[in-house]
């Protein structure tokens, strides 16, 4: 078709396509510089970050810069038996180069990540390589200690010989690799990321629920009141959000406390006895109350964007038509609703999901989540690499359950007001 | 088989909404069975309101409708069985014409093939046959409009409320429309209650027409006489175009008085107007005016030609007659042999039958 037609030109005989552009060349330059600002900050603060993060998560190159030679001798070992002559006289060299460097304790840190007992045994090798003679490393530092001459000492430091690592994220799995190089869950008491993992996952379900239920009809009352009083209801929706988060999650704790204001209630009106007060923070029960209402406006919002612009009279139309109020609110007005449902729910819980301040406030040891986890790393343990495993894995889970909602509900029907 | 006359009876029904104003004013209407009326009034006069009273939506603040004799103000709408079609449609956006249609059939759990049936027979009631399985949001909005009719009257209602339906239609599909509804209403003789601010709407369509204004009935009576015979001035304004002249009653004898205006005399028919001094507005129709009047009229005047607009099948001619500079004649382009140009004095001529002295409001 398009072969066929004719090439329009202008009444001064441009072709019609290339006039356009020059047409519209400088109001896209225009809208690009408006933009501009806007997209260097994005990449600066968003793109940058999180590539550095990505990189974080799976490099593995300290180790691999510490013991160049070490590795390059190992190429050849099968790990099967313990290495040869050179592997040693090369680990030699490479250490004493460390100790040079006052940089072999970081070293005893990285490769204690791979294995327990590697601190010990290389603060005696840096005693004992002071008076190492020249040739024969291998029979030297196996009389340092007996795990230098234990083979699987010598296969976790090969291990680390990759420059990237998958590793950090199969801690954040629970799993690891053995010596066999197989991927395998750690022993069972010592699983503790994938019940906070369950947990987050659980809590922002929840969360997302109750917010749901409690934003509906706030949301429907606010899209058909009159005007004056939708107002003020719709600032008690807002006023939340004009409050500091560290405030509203403060006054929560003095609610909820056992000595709190909620329970002081309950006792008063008989509910519960008063040396057997239930305990409503420190645990899920915290972080659930507090973080529903945080988070309420976020649900509130873009249902009440959707149902303001449905017209009550569908509802008449529904009613007059012979449908009771019931079949008349779940045929009609319901269904209309969905987008602003899909919006709401999406962010509610991806918000819960990354949430942060309240559960390590509220939530004690059974109300933290995964999140407070990540921050854990980053604060006490400096196990930035981990942390940022962590981070992306809790980013792909969020990108997952978008891709999930697009192919279930569709993204197109969603609507943020 | 007799009509029954109060088939939709109001009974001194009063509506008001904060308790400080009253929207509708001791309505007192009847609705025989299988009548087209129209509730006619500018906005704010309380005829939408008296149709939400009719559907369920509102209730009444005092007084009672009945339909068929039976109170129906504790009825919630559900239970009504009454047809209704909204100002912008009310269609279901996310179902099909077909699944709009089967909702009211659906939710009275009559079985498929016989709903289907019915579903065929109001889309081709309204020419929409092959037009099942579209959205909504793919008609026209005149398309739309025929659904909802369709809609109304699919689980056979025997009354039918209409809330301003074609309000958002262009002035050519309107036109139709209307002509369509009224077949439709005359083809299965349902009772249809039509609400409207449009007065050509509502003379071309109804069998009455009830005026409405502040609250109140100002007249129910069939669309000529509602033309012809106002019974007071909002009524005489309101429908049509009019003339007017403001004066005070000179004589009154029978069926003629005599009203003084501000510098001449002339002859009406007392309508609301009862004893000499009474202050008066004298309304007559442009089309009963004629110039140059052959037969003898017992009112005959001089004006001047202030303006003339020509309008395809008639010309508007714009007289200062007897003090009134927006008097208006209609004169049919037939008769292009008067001299009618700009300026010129001409002589105007009318029974005095046809000048209806009102109440001077």
């Amino acid at each position: 078709m398009s072969s066929e037609t004719k090439q329009i030109l202008t009444t001064d005989g441009i072709p019609l396509e290339v006039s356009l552009k020059k047409a519209e060349r400088k109001n896209k330059i225009k809208a690009f510089l408006l933009v501009a600002p806007l997209l260097f900050f994005l990449i600066i603060t968003y793109v940058f970050p999180i590539g550095d993060m990505l990189f974080r998560s799976v490099d593995d190159k300290m180790v691999t810069q510490m013991l160049p030679k070490t590795f390059k001798a190992m190429e050849t070992w099968d790990g099967q038996e313990l290495p040869e002559e050179e592997v040693f006289a090369a680990f030699h060299e490479d250490f004493i180069k460390l100790v040079e460097d006052k940089r072999e304790g970081k070293l005893s840190t990285q490769l204690n990540y791979t294995k327990n007992g590697f601190k010990s045994i290389i603060k005696k090798l840096r005693r004992k390589s002071k008076s190492f003679e020249e040739g024969n490393y291998k029979e030297q530092i196996m009389s340092v200690h007996k795990r230098w001459a234990d083979v699987e000492y010598w296969r976790a430091i090969k291990r680390r010989a990759p420059e990237f690592t998958s590793q950090k994220y199969l801690k954040g799995m629970d799993m690891y690799v053995n010596e066999e190089g197989k991927i395998v869950s750690v022993e069972e008491d010592r699983r503790i990321h994938r019940v906070l993992w369950l947990r987050t996952l659980e809590i922002a379900f929840f969360v997302t629920v109750f917010c749901f239920l409690m934003a509906y009809p706030i949301a429907h009352l606010l899209a058909t009141l009159p005007m004056k009083y939708s107002n003020l209801l719709m600032i008690c929706v807002l006023l939340p959000f004009w409050t500091s988060l560290l405030v509203r999650t403060a006054s929560w704790m003095i609610l909820l406390q056992q000595q709190g204001i909620v329970n002081d209630f309950f006792v008063g009106i008989g509910l519960v006895s008063d040396d057997n007060r239930p305990e409503m923070m420190y645990n899920k029960t915290g972080s659930y109350v507090a973080m529903t209402q945080i988070l309420l406006p976020f649900m509130v919002l873009p249902l009440y964007s959707v149902m303001k612009t449905i017209s009550p009279s569908l509802m008449r139309a529904g009613k007059s038509l012979g449908g009771t109020p019931f079949v008349a609110f779940w045929k009609v007005y319901f269904p209309l609703t969905i987008p602003g449902i899909g919006a709401g729910c999406l962010l509610v819980f991806i918000l819960a999901i990354g949430y942060y301040i309240t559960p390590a406030l509220v939530g004690g040891a059974s109300g933290t989540l995964i999140s407070n986890q990540i921050a854990f790393h980053m604060k006490s343990t400096l196990d930035w690499s981990f942390a940022s495993a962590m981070g992306l894995m809790l980013l792909s889970g969020v990108l997952v359950i978008y891709w999930l909602y697009n192919k279930i509900v569709g993204i197109d029907n969603i609507k943020l007001g | 088989m007799s009509v029954n006359k109060e088939f939709v009876k109001f009974d001194k029904v009063d509506k008001s909404y904060d308790g400080k104003v009253l929207v509708v004013k001791d309505l007192q209407l009847d609705i025989a069975e299988g009548e087209f009326i129209t509730m006619l009034g500018p906005s704010g006069s309380g005829k939408t309101t008296c149709l939400m009273m009719l559907a369920g939506f509102e209730t009444p603040t005092n007084g009672e409708i009945y339909l068929d004799g039976n109170a129906i103000s504790s009825i919630p709408p559900h239970k009504r069985g009454i047809g209704m079609v909204f100002q912008n449609y009310a269609l279901f956006p996310h179902m099909t014409v077909y699944e709009n249609l089967a909702f009211p059939l659906r939710v009275r759990k009559i079985p498929k093939d016989e709903a289907d049936k019915k579903i065929d027979k109001a889309l081709s009631m309204v020419s929409l046959q092959g037009f099942a399985s579209r959205m909504p949001g793919q008609l026209s909005g005149g398309q739309q409009q025929r659904v909802a009719v369709a809609r109304s009257l699919v689980f056979d209602p025997q009354l039918v409320l209409m809330d301003e339906p074609l309000g958002a239609l262009d002035k050519n599909l309107r036109e139709s429309m209307q002509y369509e509804i009224k077949h439709i209403h005359e083809s299965i003789g349902v009772t249809v209650v039509y609400v409207t601010h449009d007065q050509s709407e509502a003379l071309t369509m109804s069998n009455r027409i009830a005026v409405f204004n502040d609250g109140k009935v100002q007249q129910l009576s069939s669309p000529d006489e509602l033309y012809e015979k106002p019974v007071n001035s909002f009524v005489a304004e309101f429908i049509g175009e009019n003339n007017t002249f403001t004066g005070e009653v000179a004589d009154i004898s029978g069926q003629k008085c005599k009203v003084k205006l501000a510098n001449a005399e002339i002859m009406a028919n007392p309508i609301s107007v009862k004893s000499k001094g009474e202050r008066t507005k004298v309304s007559l129709r442009p089309e009963r005016a004629l110039i140059n009047p052959k037969d003898k009229m017992d009112n005959i005047h001089n004006g001047k030609i202030e303006e003339v607009i020509y309008h395809g099948d008639h010309t508007r001619v714009r007289i200062n007659l007897l003090g009134n500079p927006e008097f208006i004649l209609k004169v049919p382009n037939s008769s292009a042999n008067l001299d009618i140009k700009l300026g010129n004095e001409i002589k105007i001529g009318w029974n005095s039958e046809d000048a209806r002295a009102l109440d001077p409001k």
